[in-house]
Formats: C-alpha cells, structure tokens, sequence
C-alpha cells in the first residue's frame, strides 16, 4: 500500500500454491501471495488502498481443510497452507459469480470484466430474458458527480473510502437489504442534502463506473469520451502546500478528470475538493 | 469527526421517546437547547461513539412509540449517540420490523412461512386484508416464521405508543386475527406455554422438566424445583472444572452446527484479551423452530442460572442475551426474570455472595434471519447493520465489541444445568455416544400433535413422527427447517442423531421436524423455501444476493413442469446452488439450496 517499504522485516511464511512451494511475509494475503507469484487471481471488491470487504467472492480459491472456498483477498496465508487457484470447483464458482453481476448490473465500464467473462466461459444471459436487474436511472443532483446504481455491484469501496478508513464524512452507507440494497445517502436523499463534502475518493475507489465525474459520465453519453486519446500527467496540487499529487487526465487539449496516484505516500488516492474538482481555472482561457 | 445532522427536528413525541431510553439530553451537542456552557464545552465525541450499541434500542424506541421512524427522529438519535445519520439510515433499513416511510399506528404481522401455509395462511391473509383495507387504520404485513408453528396459522398485532401492545392470535382465524389488531391491550390472551408441549408431565423430561410445572414469574417456585443448584455446582467446581465438566458430557451446540461447547467455552476462557462476552442466541427465525420460545416463556429462570454459569465459566461478566423481536411474551417473562435475579443477588456484583459479577442485558432483534448468525448478531448488538463478518478471526478471539467471546443458543445453554446437576458422566449416558443428552425438536404441520418434543439423542425420526400422531398419506418429513433437507416417507427409520443423519446425507439442523402430506403441493413449498431466502439475504456478496434471487426465479419458471420441460433450469439450479454453497460469506447462502436440492433429489420433485 505505501510506497515507502519501511518497518521491520517480516517473518517468512512456506506454504503452497497449485502445488508449488512460495514464502510470503507473514500477514500477506493469499492474494498477495498469488501475485507475487504472477497468478492472475481476479478481483472487483478487492481495492489497493482499502481493507478487504470480500464481497464479491469473485477471487475463491480452494483451500485444503476448508469447507467452503475462501476469498483470497483476505483470507491472510498461513504457514503450512495448501491453496489451489485453478480449481473446476474455484473456477465454475468464479463462473457463476460473473455471471449472476452480469446479469444483474451493467458492467460495461468494468475494467477486465470482459475479458474474464470470456476466460470462465459465463453466460450472463441464461437466467432468460425476465431475471431480476438493477435498472435505475442515473441520479444526477450535482455538478460534479454522477451516481449511477445500475452499475453498482455493492462492493462497499466507497463507504469505506467516505467513512471509517479515509476521509471520515461517514455520507454514505448501504441501505435496504437483500438484491434491494443500495449505496445511499441518509434519507436516500440528493447528494446535495447529505453530509458529502465533494471530495470524489469514492469515485476514485469505485471499481465500475457507478461513480463518475460528471464531464465523464456527459462525455459518455456525447459518444464523446476515449480514454484512448487521453494523456494522463502527474503534477503537484497548487492549492496549498500539503503536496498531494494530481494526475490530470486531458482528452483534446482539455482536463476531463482528475486522479490521484494510489502509491503516492501523502494521499493514497485522496483528494479534497479543490484537487479533485477545481481544476476549471486551468482552463479558462478568457 | 465533523458529523453532518441535517435540520429535520423530532416531534415531542418522538423526543420523548429516545429521552426514555438515553435520559435528557445534557447539552446542545447532543440536542438540548444552547446554553452558555455550550460555547466553551463540546460533549459527545469518543463518550457518546462508545455508547452505539444503543442505536438498535433507539430504532425500537421510537418505531414501538410511534409505529415508524421519521427523518427527524432518526436524526435526534443520530445526534444523541454521534452516529452518522447515513449509518443510521442503513440500520433502520436493515430491519424488516422498522419502516422509514409513515404507517399506521397498528401493525399485523401474518406469518406465511411453511407450517402456516399448510394450515391455510394465504386464505387467512386474503380475508384478514380484505376485513382491514386502507383506512381501517391497520397495516397488514405478511411476513416468515413468527415462531408460533404448533398453533399455526398464526398471526402478531403491533401497536405503536406508550406502553407499546402486542396480542398474537394463534391459531388464527379472520375473527380473531381482527379482533387482536382492533384492540390489542384487551385481546384474548395466550394459552400457557406448556400447551406446546405434547410430553408434558412426564417424569422423564430433563430440558422441559420445569415448563408447565414451575411459575414463570416466581423465583422462588424456580428454586424450590432444584433452580440455582446447577451454579451452587459451577461455584464449588471453579470455572477451569466447569469447562471440563461440559466438555467430557459431549455436549455440542444445538442451533445446527454442532460445535462442541467444551471447546468452545475453553477457547474463550484462555484468551488472554479481556473483557470477555457471553452472548446468548435467543433469534430462533428459522421457519419451523419454536422451542427457545417455549422454553424463555415457561422456564425463563433455567436460562437466566445457565447464562450465569456459562459466564463464569468463560470469565465473563456481562452476558447478552439477543431474542427475536417477534417474541413479546419470551421477552416479557425474561426481562421479569432477569429483574428479579438482580434483585436478589443472583446477578449483578456478588453472584450468591461468591464475589463474582455477572448481569445479563437483552437485546431485541428487529425482524432479520440473518441476525441468528453468530457474527452477524454481533454487528446487530453494536448498532450496524446485521451484516455477517467474514471469519477468522472467529469469535473466541475476536467477536462482540472486539473481545473473546462465546456464543451459544437457548437450547444449548439450558443443557448445560443437567450436565452440572446429574454430571458430565451421566448426562454423556443419555444419548449416543456421537450425540450426548436430550435433544428438543420442534414438530409441526400434518401431524395430530404439534409441539415441542423432548427424546434421548438416536430415537428414530418414525418414533418422534409416532409421538406427534403423523397424519395418513405422508408425502415428506423437512429435517432443519428451510435450511434443511426433505427426507422421504420411507426414510423415517433414520435416526436423530447428528451422524446418523449426516450418514443419511441429510441434516438434523436445529431439530425441525415438518411433516406434509399429500395435499401439499410441493413446488409451492419450495417456492415459498426460495422466498424465504430471498427476503432474508443480508446482500453483502454476490453468490448469495443474486443467486438466492435466480434461484426463485428458476423455480417459478418450473412450478408447472416436470421431465425434461424442466431440464434445463434444474441444470441451472445445480449450478447456481453450488456455487452458493461454496462462495457465499455465511451459512444463509451455504444452506439456501439445501432444501431445493433434496426435494429434487430425495422427492424427485421435478420428474
């Protein structure tokens, strides 16, 4: 998670995975561990910067003694563990998984998920053409950002990001229950009524597109957006002088959105209002 | 942490009612008027977050005062105890006994579920809704299991004030159902609890000896029938003997897993984090259970002194016990019990002068299935929403407010007096040798009898359906509720013990025995098994949250086909259920096919 790897060294764990042997620090994941040594385990709920919420199962992988499968972001590896990866038992249970999103949401601005899709073989569309969906609208109550369920699959990264683990404005939660709970606001209220402060580190999080910028989500729907022509360059907020790093995304000439790097030391990927939204000034050019 | 309350105010009623439950307010952080003081002094902060645990009580507060929770109200509560409003809404949401949106004063909760079904629960509902239309002043709401399986169909009046009033008709007809929702201060009130027990007066009964025989309300009756010698045990055998003593009776945990409690009691007990927690499962909702309600209305005291026991042997000193918020009479004997232990010294600082400290505080659950599990209950007590945390950590390390603790349901904690009074040995006598002591089991739907049975662990499923007066044409026996299997009319020989059962590849689960004959359609009880799941899914992960929805989807598709008509969505039922099974975070998710699979497989329900 940090860029800077200070602290004390870690014991080494020996255990195994898909039968060969690896060492891992002690209070790695499985899934670090599998990437470390270039498995391609995936992962949607998973995100770099926030404590595992293993929702949505999308990265089991078996392990020996288990009963169930085990969500490899966090089930932490442990001396002596047998895990297997590529299992027909993991992968139908990916397969399904896969399916049962894609056949409930929109994952078309899900980075990967085509292509994993493909990989397992999953047929959204066999649960027919009448299988329960989240179809809402768009909610468009603000100028800055767009929330769209339609696309969300509840991977409480950005409840995380707005409460406990990061900014601590706790405006969002999830609400309802069951396939009818949503990412809401208290009162299920306009953004604009919430305890919000606009500093999209939900946006930054969300791992679908649910959450957008609203020049993206009004360039999307212009036919307009192409992230292949876009530029994106690294720089020093200019607001004041915590030195957080903005990474400017720039599509003809003009800031369509701004990141922030997730290994950056000062921000993780956060950003206030002013890093993340004001950048208009940079391009008024009257 | 610069919370964001908004500006909706409570009304005085509303006021009134979280004033009940926290005292005044001291100052205008917390939602007094300004005063001087104010300006220099900020109160809340880290004192009021420690307090969160108080938000569920808050919900029911203001939901038993006011028949809803307005914006305004949840923001008072909100400010009193320093909870994000945002949270806070994600809670009240979470309950399907509070609403968020206005309603009427008067709640009638129709149960659905499966034994209620049977005895003709959709034409109760269909006149009861037609008797109580808009205006009537009463919102009808069918609902799953209201625990009342052995007078089924049944039915529960909620009305909101102060104090709050509750009637259950049961068995229901439209007459009464109306008549309890009409005036539920002076309804008709319930038969004594014993009335559920079939087997009562017989001399061999070591669980529900008492029920029936001893007053509920009176401490002393409870002493007088041997209460309180099981502790005076515990204190002269020391915690460390407790804990063995239970472990060498073999005793294991009745609500479906089987864990040894021994194990389970030692592991808590030799964590070195203090303090430690007794939580008490009191949230029986599997559809089909009813026997931790018996035993809280006719035998309160029995858990009281076994809570007692457990927390000592353990080291806890506080000890919660969470009871289903569709249970106003268990919760009224409890908390009568539990008052007058208090205030005889059998809980609070000086358990019967032996210096050690113990009190136990109930917590209402608010209408979630999910809640019964064990770290999902955890996440209820603390005031979020009832959502399952994903273990390890299991809860001997880390469980109720972070601390080692023991969970352990009704039934489970009552075994623990006959292991202290008659001794490990003798109680391990009972039995096989694979599943010790007496097991209760919840019987009902086509049977003569209903109720709650009492048999040594290895009696026959036949010989329990024989007991219960098993009605002719039997067409399916469910074993464990709907998170059970069906087993088949030939199969009655199987015996009720853990391995037996397993062996038959099937589950004793938490001891629900639901007979149907013939007459039962069966794809309806499937789907109403799918329903079920469906509305109970908490929806944390995917396998569980969409598949328990495909699921019922597939099954609706089927309700009028067989053979290779439908092929192809049982193929898909297969495979959706497999991997619920393997992927889900909980056992609601892991078990939510169990039911479905075995009619396909043991009934042949789609051939």
């Amino acid at each position: 998670m940090t860029a800077i790897p200070l602290g004390t060294p870690r014991r080494l764990l020996e255990f195994t995975l898909d039968g060969e042997p690896v060492r891992a620090p002690e209070g790695s994941t499985v899934l670090d561990a599998c990437r470390s040594a270039g498995k391609d385990v995936p992962t949607l709920c998973q995100g770099d910067t926030l404590t595992p919420k293993n929702a949505c199962r999308v990265c089991v992988v078996e392990v020996e003694g288990a009963r169930t499968l085990v969500a490899a972001c966090s089930r932490e590896a442990e001396e002596g563990m047998r895990v297997r990866t590529d299992t027909e038992r993991a992968r139908h249970s990916r397969r399904i998984v896969l399916e049962l999103l894609a056949s409930s949401v929109d994952l078309s601005t899900t980075p990967r998920v085509a292509e994993w899709i493909e990989e397992y073989g999953a047929e959204p569309d066999r649960f027919g053409p009448d299988a329960a969906r989240v179809d809402e609208e768009p909610r468009i109550d603000n100028t800055l950002y767009v929330r769209d369920y339609g696309k969300c699959i509840l991977c409480y990264k950005c409840v995380d990001a707005c409460g406990g683990q990061w900014q601590n404005s706790f405006a969002i939660s999830v609400s309802g229950r069951g396939f009818d709970a949503r990412i809401a606001v208290e009162h299920d209220a306009p953004l604009t009524d919430s305890a919000c402060v606009y500093c999209g580190n939900c946006i930054e999080v969300c791992p679908t597109g649910a959450l957008s910028f609203r020049s993206e989500f009004d360039m999307r729907e212009a036919g307009t957006w192409d992230e292949s022509a876009q530029t994106a360059t690294t720089t020093v907020c200019a607001y004041c002088g915590v030195g957080c790093n903005l990474t400017l995304h720039v599509q003809d000439n003009e800031i369509v959105k701004v990141t922030s790097p997730h290994d950056n030391p000062v921000t993780h990927g956060n950003l206030c209002i002013k890093g993340r939204f004001g950048y208009q000034h940079v391009q008024n050019r009257d | 942490m610069d919370l964001h309350f908004g500006d909706s105010k409570p009304s005085d009623e509303e006021r009134a009612a979280v004033d009940a439950l926290l005292g005044p307010p001291e100052s205008s952080w917390e939602g007094a008027d300004r005063s001087d003081a104010d300006l220099r002094w900020a109160r809340g902060g880290r004192e009021a977050r420690a307090r969160r645990d108080l938000l569920l009580p808050g919900l029911h507060a203001v939901n038993d005062r006011i028949g809803w929770i307005s914006e305004g109200a949840l923001t008072y509560l909100c400010r009193r105890l320093t909870v994000p409003p945002a949270e806070a809404y994600g809670v009240a949401t979470f309950y399907a006994m509070f609403s968020v949106k206005p309603r009427p004063a008067t709640v009638l909760h129709v149960c659905t579920d499966l034994a209620c079904m049977v005895a003709g629960a959709p034409e109760l509902c269909e006149g009861v809704e037609s008797r109580l239309g808009p205006g009537s002043g009463v919102s009808v709401e069918r609902g799953p299991c209201l625990g009342l399986c052995e007078r089924a169909p049944a039915a529960l009046a909620v009305r909101a004030g102060d104090p709050v009033r509750t009637a259950v008709a049961a068995p229901a007809t439209v007459e009464r159902a109306v008549l309890a929702a009409g005036a539920p201060g002076s309804a008709a009130g319930e038969p004594p609890a014993a009335r559920a027990l079939p087997q009562a007066g017989d001399p061999s009964l070591v669980l529900l000896g008492r029920v029936g025989v001893v007053d509920p309300a009176d401490l002393d009756d409870y002493r007088a029938h041997g209460g309180y010698t099981a502790l005076r045990r515990a204190f002269a055998l020391g915690p460390a003997g407790v804990v063995r003593e239970v472990t060498d009776s073999g005793l294991v945990g009745r609500g479906g897993a089987a864990f040894p409690t021994g194990r389970k009691w030692q592991a808590t007990a030799s964590r070195p984090e203090t303090p430690h927690y007794l939580v008490c499962n009191a949230d029986e909702s599997e559809p089909g259970t009813f026997k931790d309600r018996v035993v809280m209305e006719g035998d309160p005291y029995a858990l009281v002194e076994a809570m007692t026991v457990a927390g000592y042997a353990i080291g806890a000193h506080r000890g919660y016990l969470y009871l289903r918020g569709e249970y106003p009479r268990a919760l009224r004997r409890m908390e009568h019990a539990i008052g007058q232990a208090r205030a005889r010294g059998l809980l609070g600082d000086d358990v019967l002068g032996q210096g050690y400290a113990f009190d136990i505080e109930i917590r209402r659950g608010a209408g979630a299935y999910i809640c019964g599990e064990e770290t999902a209950l955890f996440n209820s007590i603390e005031g979020y929403r009832g959502e399952p945390r994903s273990k390890p950590p299991f809860p001997v390390e880390r469980g109720l407010f972070g601390g080692p603790t023991a969970e352990n349901n009704v039934e489970t904690l009552v075994n623990v007096l006959p292991v202290l009074t008659m001794g490990a040995q003798a109680y391990a006598a009972i039995g096989t040798p694979g599943s010790t002591g007496p097991k209760l089991y919840c019987v009902s739907g086509s049977v003569a009898r209903p109720g709650v049975y009492e048999l040594p662990f290895g009696a026959a499923l036949g010989e329990l359906l024989e007991l219960a007066g098993v009605r002719e044409g039997l067409r399916a026996v469910l074993l464990g509720g709907a998170a059970g299997g069906f087993v088949r009319p030939d199969e009655l020989d199987v015996p009720l013990t853990f391995e037996g059962t397993r062996e038959a590849g099937t589950t004793l689960g938490s001891g629900v025995v639901m007979a149907f004959d013939g007459t039962v359609p069966l794809p309806r009880l499937l789907l109403r098994i799918a329903a079920f799941f469906r509305d109970e899914s908490c929806g944390q992960c995917v396998p569980c949250r969409v598949g328990t929805v495909r699921q019922e989807e597939a099954l609706h598709r089927i309700a009028e086909r067989t053979g290779a008509a439908a092929a192809d969505d049982v193929a898909l039922l297969r495979g959706v259920g497999r991997a619920m099974r393997d992927a889900s975070i909980c056992g609601l998710g892991q078990t939510a096919w169990n039911a479905v699979e075995s009619a396909i497989d043991r009934l042949g329900a789609y051939e």
